[in-house]
């Protein structure tokens, strides 16, 4: 027997919503727990800030540039690399549970394997695998699928309409009549997508996610191993945790965070001296992507939605939370705790009110790009606990998977198995993580790379229809950790942007082995 | 209203192109996700995968220009166009175009998006890979 994984994700879920980062609204004590048992980094960031490219990096240990997935729409490659299967190979048994997301949702001639699983009620079709072989799709024995609501053909949308058809409509509607993602408003505010959900607790998409996780390992003989990875639709809006729940926040006792800035004024100042591209979506004149409501004009943005759209946020992380401890009672009652790591991420942040923004998109600051990032080894392992400051990246995670099965990198991963202590970290050269956007979508094109190293954050705008490619952004991560001050411009910051531009121009013309050409876009998500 | 057009060059002569991508009956050959076509006159009915049944209006079956039109009939589509082009490059490549117009905007996403995977499925059948 060797150590079994369960892999937790999120769907974008800031750094600083969880107790253990210093968040204050949502009781995580869950996680919390995980965090001083085990290693607690603090400064983890994404490959890109939007879900599919996001979770193809932690699948296949690649840059979306290596892995070809460079923006939301475009499929991942049926046999691109996958640590499922490196997995499999080994022996373990292989599941993923919730939200997979390696290809579209919106698939009306119904081309990929996510969605035919959940339409036909399978969980598993063969599939090609990276190393020319066949195998289950993409190295997963059982997948069980889930997105955001009852929409669509997966396995939660068809087990509710199965089931519990009266709910179906309980959820918020996601799109509206354009097919867009829709700005209707809602809850108490008229915050974008904040709803009022009569759904019961029992029949909402968290806790289904661990009901299945726990029959999926209760289906287990005791001496097998397992690669688990749950994965949770929420925080990811909309905002419609069950009612029955939301008066665990009460929004009008919220705190605005600390990144929104309150007077217009001031925050038309300091997305001023940001590239163009922050301002334009600001006031409503640039749709460069389908991840925010493209007819919802951020400026129109109240404190009051904030707060609401925070409350209902930390409803949602307290659910998971809860969850989460319901599959560890379970993993402890079958047996598998000792053995068992558990990492637990999420695939990118959220501005949450952040300069008076809301979702996600081109905009690389910590709100987006600084994420959660738990690994409690298992108790076999007897690791010290520690605090990781240095920067790791997501596409560390496939590396670390088959680091903790005793497996070798492949040559193909991009990434390295995290650091236990910043001891490690500096010893074996973790110092910079980086982000990669690219967008192309009805004649717009935003192209940035950002590198966080050094104690600073730089993004590089590349040329495309919204920047020159002489535009950027530099932030001192230490004297302004909010990132207010765009220092790019300025003289005595040349050094450091000069240096960490380097960076990025060594990043752009790495040799990645097993790279993939850059998929098509084949829909909006 | 918007519009997506990708292409691919085909190392086969026009004319065996225009036999497979300008004939409304083959589209279940190269176009992924349709199971069945059904041509009546001017009316062809598509069946997918997902088992959605789209009733399409065919606009334009140009042999001379290599030009196939047609418009998806339903009521979510408020309009749509595609238009397919198989452009002679020389006398054993051709350029096959595929431009998707509607409103709603992501419908030009998504068949456009489709057409292009099959555009490429398209260049591996008729060059033998």
């Amino acid at each position: 027997m060797g150590r079994c994984i369960l892999f937790v994700t999120t769907d974008q879920q800031r750094y600083d919503t969880l107790g253990c980062n210093g968040g204050t609204l949502s009781r995580t004590p869950v996680v919390d727990q995980l965090a001083a048992q085990g290693h607690r980094f603090e400064r983890c960031h994404p490959s890109s800030v939007v879900c599919m490219p996001s979770r193809s990096t932690i699948l296949t240990g690649q840059h979306p540039s290596a892995h070809g997935v460079w923006m939301n729409g475009v499929p991942l490659a049926q046999s691109a690399p996958s640590v499922a299967e490196e997995l499999a190979t080994a022996g373990y048994r292989t599941a993923l549970i919730g939200k997979a997301h390696f290809e579209p949702l919106l698939d009306p001639f119904g081309l990929f394997a996510e969605n035919r699983l959940g339409m036909t009620g399978a969980y598993s079709e063969p599939g090609p695998w990276f190393d020319g072989t066949r195998g289950p799709h993409r190295g997963f024995d059982h997948m069980e699928l889930a997105t955001h609501g009852a929409a669509g053909w997966l396995h939660y949308s068809k087990w509710l309409q199965q089931h519990h058809p009266e709910a179906v409509g309980m959820f918020y509607r996601v799109l509206d009549d354009d097919l867009e993602v829709s700005a209707a408003g809602g809850g108490d505010t008229g915050a974008p997508q904040a709803h009022r959900n009569e759904i019961p607790r029992d029949w909402y998409h968290t806790d289904w996610v661990a009901d299945r996780t726990v029959a999926w390992l209760e289906a287990l003989d005791a001496g097998e191993d397992f690669f688990c990875w749950m994965s949770f639709p929420d925080p990811h809006h909309p905002w419609d945790p069950p009612s029955s729940e939301v008066g665990r926040v009460n929004w009008r006792d919220v705190e605005l965070p600390a990144g929104y800035v309150a007077d217009p004024t001031d925050r038309e100042a300091i997305l001023a001296a940001k590239p163009s591209h922050w301002s334009r979506w600001y006031r409503g004149e640039l749709v460069s992507n389908y991840e925010a409501p493209a007819k919802w004009v951020p400026a129109t943005l109240t404190a009051d939605q904030v707060r609401e759209v925070n409350a209902l946020n930390a409803v949602e992380v307290e659910l998971v939370d809860e969850a989460i401890g319901r599959v560890l009672a379970a993993v402890e009652r079958l047996g598998f705790a000792d053995r068992t790591d558990v990492v637990l991420t999420t695939d990118h942040g959220e501005l949450q009110g952040d300069y008076g923004l809301l979702f996600k998109g081109p905009y690389h600051t910590d709100g987006l790009l600084r994420l959660p990032l738990v690994w409690r080894p298992a108790p076999v392992a007897a690791a010290a606990p520690s605090t990781v400051t240095r920067p790791v990246g997501l596409v560390d995670l496939a590396a670390t998977f088959l680091s903790i099965a005793g497996l070798a990198t492949p040559s193909y991963m991009e990434g390295r198995a995290l650091p236990s202590s910043d001891e490690d970290a500096a010893a074996r050269g973790f110092d910079a993580a980086i982000t990669e956007w690219d967008s192309e979508l009805f004649g717009v094109s935003v192209h940035l790379r950002t590198v966080v190293a050094d104690g600073w954050l730089l993004t590089r705008c590349d040329p495309s229809t919204v920047h020159e490619g002489t535009e950027g952004e530099l932030y001192s991560l230490a004297d302004d950790p909010l990132q207010r001050v765009n220092r790019f411009e300025d003289p005595s910051c040349a050094t450091i942007r000069d240096a960490l531009l380097e960076r990025l121009a060594a990043h752009d013309v790495r040799a990645a082995q097993g790279a993939a050409a850059p998929g098509p876009l084949v829909a909006p998500v | 209203m918007a519009t997506v057009r990708h292409h691919v060059v085909i190392d086969v002569a026009a004319a065996d192109a225009w036999d497979l991508l300008g004939n409304p009956r083959r589209a279940a050959e190269w176009f992924p996700g349709i199971t069945s076509c059904v041509v009546d006159g001017a009316t062809r009915t598509v069946t997918l995968a997902t088992g959605l049944s789209l009733p399409e209006e065919l606009v334009t079956v140009d042999e001379l220009q290599r030009r196939f039109q047609y418009s998806v009939k339903m009521p979510i589509v408020r309009s749509h166009l595609s238009t397919l082009d198989v452009l002679e490059l020389d006398e054993a490549s051709c350029c096959c175009s595929y431009a998707a117009d509607a409103d709603p905007a992501v419908m030009a996403l998504v068949i456009g998006g489709a057409a292009a995977l099959g555009l490429a499925r398209a260049k591996s059948m008729l060059e033998g890979d």
